[in-house]
């Protein structure tokens, strides 16, 4: 009765592949008109650049190429921990609200696999062109190109122990995503509480495991981008960017879900909800970029303040307006719409929102990772567009494969009964 | 001074009463208040209260805070003592926010609650009138008021008994 399962239509399914198919198109067409304009443009902002990191090397179509995938594996790979995240936190705080997207949250870890390999892969070919300090001869002390400070941060920063730390990471989230859904898997055919309190127990050991790898994880990805600078609320930041984007497509395909006539038990009380904590989490990091740029702006510290001078004012104010649109979209925008108690409730509004701060946080992505492996000339192009298609398109298939094949509702959850009743 | 007459239906079971509310609400008859323990889920929408426009109240009052939150700041460290602090400018936008993020809250929050105090008709040393003890204990109770000439007691009375009132009692009340 109320076991649900979905089928993904043939056409639906094919949209996925033509999404992939475009985006692949999109991104060829986009390398050759940068093969083609790349080269007179380089020249320009020579001295910029030479402030920026050291590197001397011209930027490229594969410079951009290597920035986009990074950009749109970090992105997707958050918001599919994300789905673990807050999938774990709901066990541990013994929530009842959430029993209709528990699913959801499972399904959208799907991509972490692929993740995985795309991570690995683009690190082993394309790690020169996104992250500096992998070049040796800054390590040596007799090489012209050393570095005292990079140098400083080989016990950390070197290769076999980045890899080692993105496997770990990788494989603890992806065996940690498959131990619970095994768990719920398994509630679902023999019932009784004790996968719950496994999953409990399973999650309580996830999160501990996660603050470690989700901060370690943010300063390896996207920090160690910009070598020689560093924030201490850095992985927070990435955390809270995760967060925002992981919520907005949990509640997202909950709606799409719900208008195709499936997630009977989903109603406004639920959406409400889900509602707040997008209102919340964009506050919260609105908060810590805030806490993070106060602090530079202040002692302006030539060290520190440069990670700010180069997305705001620097090569020819290039990312200027990026700065300011991030805090529209992922500040002002979820602050104004979402306030009032009847837009968290209206399926419109919930829908504006998320596609809005989905946008921005990969702008806000796009603003971290960009500068560090492009410095001014980045673009946001038919390669961007195209990039960002494929990881789409990949995404929405491994996760609607993951939702069909199993019920969209967990039908022996202990809170199902609660969850049926919430109201707020 | 007159006094107001209130019929009391005592239930001691939160389902029936909300059943209770929908038919007595049904058959025409407005129900004053229900007093009870705890709240009650639901029991807004049951009796047909509306949402409070508070939200709306403490909106604006954030708007004010913030308002005068800049204005101070701008004021005193733009035109009438303006210092140099850390070699920024005089009206540092980022330096404000802080303080301007904390008279937002400040006067959100105190608007809030004293605009609460006067809708509510709430002041010092108000005298409430009790309807029963047993309300602040494990019963609930439905005070309907009786307006002189229009009200039958005694088919209220029926009625409040039919649809699951253990007592019926009878308060009055010094207006």
């Amino acid at each position: 009765m109320i076991e649900e399962s979905l089928t993904i239509s043939k056409r639906t399914s094919n949209r996925f592949f033509f999404l992939i198919g475009l985006g692949l198109v999109l991104l060829i067409v986009g390398i050759f008109i940068t093969m083609n304009s790349g080269g007179g443009h380089h020249g320009g902002g020579g001295h910029e650049e030479a402030a920026a990191a050291g590197g001397h090397h011209a930027i490229t179509w594969v410079n951009r190429l290597f920035a986009n995938l990074w950009l749109n594996n970090v992105y997707f790979t958050g918001i599919a921990v994300i789905g673990l995240f807050f999938g774990a936190i709901q066990y541990v705080a013994y929530a009842g609200w959430s029993v209709p997207f528990v699913r959801i949250l499972q399904s959208i870890t799907a991509y972490l696999p692929f993740g995985a390999a795309v991570a690995l892969i683009v690190f082993f070919i394309g790690q020169h062109q996104i992250f500096h300090w992998t070049d040796n001869s800054l390590f040596d002390t007799a090489s012209p190109n050393y570095d005292p400070i990079i140098a400083g941060k080989a016990g950390f920063l070197n290769k076999p122990f980045f890899i080692i730390r993105m496997v770990v990471f990788y494989g603890a989230w992806i065996y940690f995503a498959w131990w619970l859904r095994k768990q719920s898997l398994e509630e679902d055919i023999n019932g009784g509480l004790s996968y719950y309190h496994k999953s409990i127990r399973i999650s309580a050991m996830f999160l501990v495991i996660f603050g470690v790898s989700s901060s370690i994880s943010a300063w390896d990805w996207v920090m160690s981008i910009d070598t020689h600078w560093f924030s201490t609320l850095f992985a927070w930041y990435v955390l809270s960017s995760w967060l925002v984007s992981g919520l907005a497509v949990t509640t997202l395909i909950a709606i799409f879900l719900k208008q195709n006539g499936y997630l009977k038990m989903l109603n406004a009380d639920h959406l409400h909800d889900l509602g707040k904590f997008i209102f919340g989490f964009s506050i919260f990091w609105t908060y810590l970029w805030f806490s993070q740029f106060m602090l530079y702006w202040y002692a302006n510290l030539p060290e520190e303040v440069i990670y700010f001078k180069e997305r705001f004012g620097m090569y020819n104010d290039h990312y200027s307006w990026i700065l300011l649109f991030n805090l529209f979209i992922n500040f002002a925008l979820p602050l104004l719409v979402l306030m009032t108690r009847d837009a968290k409730r209206q399926v419109i509004m919930l829908k504006i929102v998320c596609f809005a701060v989905l946008f921005g946080h990969w702008m806000d992505f796009y603003l971290m990772i960009m500068p560090g492996t492009l410095r001014g000339e980045s673009g946001l192009g038919f390669m961007e567009l195209g990039t960002a298609l494929i990881f789409l398109g990949v995404f929405l298939t491994l996760v609607t494969r993951k939702l069909t094949s199993a019920s969209l509702i967990p039908v022996n959850h202990p809170f199902l009964e609660e969850s049926m009743h919430h109201h707020v | 001074m007159t006094n107001k007459k209130y019929i009391l239906g005592v239930y001691d079971d939160e389902d029936v009463l909300l059943h209770a509310i929908d038919k007595i609400r049904a058959a025409g008859t407005k129900i004053t208040t229900v007093f009870s323990p705890y709240p009650v889920h639901g029991i807004d929408d049951a009796l047909g209260i509306e949402r409070t426009k508070l939200p709306i109240a403490a909106f604006l009052y954030g708007c004010c805070g913030l308002a005068f939150a800049l204005w101070m700041q701008i004021y005193m460290l733009g035109f009438d003592w303006p210092m140099i602090i850390g070699g920024k400018p005089h009206i540092a936008l980022p330096a404000f926010i802080p303080v301007s993020f904390e008279l937002t809250v400040l006067f959100t929050a105190h608007g809030m609650v004293i605009t609460f105090f006067i809708i509510s008709g709430l002041y010092p040393r108000i005298k409430v009138p009790v309807m029963d003890v047993r309300s602040t204990d494990d019963k609930f109770i439905m005070a309907i008021e009786v307006q002189e000439g229009k009200t039958d007691i005694k088919k209220l009375d029926t009625l409040l008994r039919d649809n699951g009132a253990i007592e019926v009692n009878e308060k009055e009340v010094a207006k």
